[in-house]
């Protein structure tokens, strides 16, 4: 009889993308982690204790799976929105009211909530197991900074709606830059940098003008944050994720229990 | 199904033939013409100062580049009419959108309030049944001279400098501005007595 399967993995097309058998021998489940660009990242072999839904909560892969939606959606979101003061807000009740599947803003809102909620719970785990003690304490760094991205997604992502409440709260949330240290015009120190009677570190020449390219929240903020959200902060986070999941490995796979 | 793959797994042994790697190793050793440790040092060492030059200078340019030589903002100092445009005892709003300033006419002058609350930056309103300024943002209130008396917000509202220009006209200038508790309401910038 004609044998489909042995046809196809005797193929030149299939020998040249697996290089190996299908998981049935040890070493074939080795390389099908190790020779997989994707899966490399991840610790070839997890504890059984580490898997244990009560031990991690898989808060951390919940983390990583919603991200994924957030990026879906939110490179669909891009394909109706438009970071000008004249659309923005239009194109975001027209991604309610006329577009398909008006529920992919939502998705890309609540995924916005429930990535913080797990990344959340993921740090909380990490700390309640100790999973943060030598040789993990590099990876709690980056996962610290992780966290801080997370929140800075959520925070320029709230602009983009350019409704009252997002006006208001990115004016509330950017005048704490005001107050950083020597970065600030009206933080402590900011005053000592000045060449004779001139100020260096102006209303319009601060951290915080740099954020919202103005003195106040306007066209300039929007685009900026647009920028931010779309394109720089994913982009140093995918950087960070792969560090954090290939710092797992490189730290002797998952925690065990204390 | 194992025999089928047995073939694949026997290449990971063939990459590791006989050292090939020994007629690299005279190479070196001959063909640098005399850089001995304290020129290769100099060219060390010039290599990474512009190395790090170069990476200092895009990254200030970057730096630069965030920050606009002409931004499309109101100026800051702007001609508020004449003084006889205003009420005596009203808190006026003409001002509000376009430059954030309230006028305030009382019987010995005016002043020019700002609209920015001293809590988190929102822009309060002006309740005239109720003469006060109200932040919808977390509550904060003022009375008609800028003075805080409920809320959250922890210093009065601040005023700008204000004075008659040659034309006749109220001159607001908001980049003088005079903070209460400071004690600069004193100062008679901030005041146009009439």
């Amino acid at each position: 009889m004609f044998d489909l399967k042995k046809y196809i993995t005797e193929t030149q097309v299939y020998k040249s993308m697996f290089r190996h058998g299908y998981s049935t021998s040890e070493r074939d489940r080795a390389l099908s982690v190790m020779t997989n660009v994707f899966f490399h990242l991840h610790p070839v072999k997890v504890r059984k204790s580490g898997a244990r839904f009560g031990f991690t909560w898989c808060a951390g892969g919940l983390s990583f799976f919603v991200f994924l939606t957030l990026v879906v959606s939110g490179i669909l979101l891009m394909f109706y929105y438009r970071p000008t003061v004249e659309h923005a807000y239009d194109d975001i009740m027209a991604l309610r009211d006329h577009v398909p599947f008006g529920i992919m803003r939502e998705l890309h809102r609540w995924g916005a909530h429930a990535m913080i909620i797990t990344v959340w719970l993921h740090m909380f785990r990490v700390f309640m197991t100790g999973s943060y003690k030598p040789p993990r304490e590099f990876n709690w760094v980056v996962g610290v900074i992780l966290l801080v991205l997370t929140m800075l997604l959520s925070f320029t992502g709230y602009l983009l709606p350019w409704d009252q409440l997002a006006m208001w709260a990115i004016t509330v949330g950017s005048n704490m830059a005001r107050a950083t240290p020597f970065l600030g015009h009206e933080g402590p120190g900011a005053a000592l940098l000045a060449l004779g009677d001139i100020q260096l570190v102006t209303s319009g020449s601060d951290v915080r003008f740099a954020l919202l390219g103005g003195r106040f929240v306007g066209a300039g903020t929007l685009l900026r944050f647009y920028i931010l959200h779309c394109v720089a902060i994913p982009t140093v986070l995918v950087l960070l994720i792969s560090v954090h999941f290939w710092r797992i490995r490189k730290d002797g796979g998952i925690s065990g229990p204390l | 199904m194992n025999g089928e793959q047995k073939p694949e797994q026997t290449p990971p042994p063939a990459p590791t033939p006989p050292v090939a790697a020994s007629p690299a190793k005279p190479a070196p050793a001959s063909a640098p013409a005399q850089m001995d440790r304290r020129r290769f040092l100099s060219w060390f060492g010039l290599g990474w100062v512009s190395f790090a030059a170069a990476t200092g200078g895009a990254l200030s340019i970057v730096l630069r580049f965030l920050f606009p030589n002409v931004v499309f903002e109101p100026p800051t100092s702007f001609k508020a009419g004449f003084p006889d445009d205003y009420e005596i005892g009203k808190v006026d709003e003409r001002w509000k959108e376009k430059f954030g300033v309230w006028m305030v006419r009382v019987a010995e002058g005016i002043y020019a309030l700002s609209t920015i609350c001293t809590h988190l930056g929102c822009t309060p309103n002006w309740l005239d049944t109720e003469s006060k300024f109200k932040c919808p943002c977390h509550g904060s209130g003022f009375y008609k001279t800028g003075i805080n008396f409920e809320g959250p917000a922890p210093r009065p509202l601040e005023r700008y400098k204000i004075s008659l220009a040659d034309d006749g006209q109220i001159l607001v200038d908001k980049s003088k501005k005079f903070q209460q508790e400071k004690g600069e309401w004193n100062n008679p910038e901030s005041f146009l007595t009439f």
